[in-house]
């Protein structure tokens, strides 16, 4: 499996996602150049954490026009695994690629410690290899994590089962019904503020993030193991 | 040539935390007739004339980069101008 690791300019968790699809998980992976305009030959999409153009003007809006991102839209609305971390989950919401949008901090604080998250669906690409409401422990890194959005998108968001992680224990930034992570309709699509790629070594505190990435290719093996 | 002036602000059903971090900090001044604050972004913009209607190219640019639809409104001023 051929992981493509998205760098924008202010990228700086791009080295962690390679490390966790390269080095833990054993499989493919490159760096891809915000300005690369094709994405052919590459089963999975991860978009990283960092402060992608200085967070200029909104997180996440200034990267969302890069020429690879018409790709990653491509490669969403043709199934693929696109995952985004942090700023990646913030360019995701920008593209409209996931409902609603990202306010600041309700404590107007950078926030940078390991948080408690529950486990909310089990049946996605993302997150098979977890229990159903398993707690498991992941860092959060950011200012502008507070996500938001209308009531008509959250009564589908909870229809569709499209929450995937929510924070347990405390809230740490004020998000809507303590919203951590979610994935698009299709369940193609994740994107989630705190980092799995930051915890997959008991090397780096812990390793509960390991689990997320071998569901990515568990799911890819077995569709593909069907087709062959 | 045309001078725009965009101003950008939250949704009034979206909370604010740094308009409220401020009010609070306008109270302890002792400014007690303070009842709220909002804050929002000013963007100046400066567009030579084309053949497209410059509302609609203003709209246009609100809409997919300079606000977020999601949890902002906008609202603009577009100034005719001599190009210098």
């Amino acid at each position: 499996m051929k992981f493509a690791v998205i760098v924008f300019p202010g990228s700086n968790c791009d080295v962690d996602m390679y490390h966790a699809a390269k080095d833990e998980l054993g499989e493919d992976a490159e760096y891809v150049w915000h300005d690369e305009t094709s994405l052919d030959g590459y089963d999975a999409i991860l978009l990283p954490g960092g402060f992608s153009f200085g967070d200029y003007l909104r997180t996440g809006a200034i990267a969302r026009f890069s020429p690879v991102m018409s790709e990653v839209i491509k490669a969403a609305k043709a199934g693929k695994p696109v995952l985004g971390v942090c700023n990646g989950f913030q360019v995701l919401l920008e593209a409209g690629l996931l409902p609603g949008a990202m306010r600041r901090n309700e404590s107007l604080k950078f926030i940078c410690r390991p948080v408690g998250l529950k486990v909310e669906n089990n049946n996605t690409m993302f997150s098979s290899a977890y229990e159903q409401g398993e707690v498991i422990q992941i860092p959060v890194a950011h200012g502008e994590g507070n996500y938001y959005c209308d009531e008509e998108t959250m009564a589908s968001l909870k229809q569709n089962n499209q929450i995937v992680f929510t924070y347990h224990g405390t809230n740490p930034n004020g998000s809507i019904e303590d919203i951590a992570g979610i994935v698009n309709e299709q369940g193609n699509v994740l994107g989630m503020m705190p980092h799995p790629e930051r915890a997959v070594d008991t090397l780096l505190g812990g390793a509960d993030g390991l689990k997320l990435f071998k569901s990515i290719v568990k799911q890819w093996r077995e569709s593909h193991a069907v087709k062959a | 040539m045309y001078k725009v002036k965009v101003y950008v602000t939250l949704r009034e059903s979206v909370l604010d935390p740094q308009g409220t971090a401020v009010k609070k900090s306008l109270k302890t001044m002792g400014y007690g007739a303070v009842e709220d604050v909002r804050i929002g972004k000013y963007m100046e913009l400066s567009l030579e004339k084309t053949d497209r209607d410059v509302h609609e190219t203003v709209k246009e640019m609100c809409e997919r980069l300079l606000s977020n639809p999601v949890i902002e409104d906008y609202r603009y001023e577009i100034e005719e101008c001599v190009a210098q």
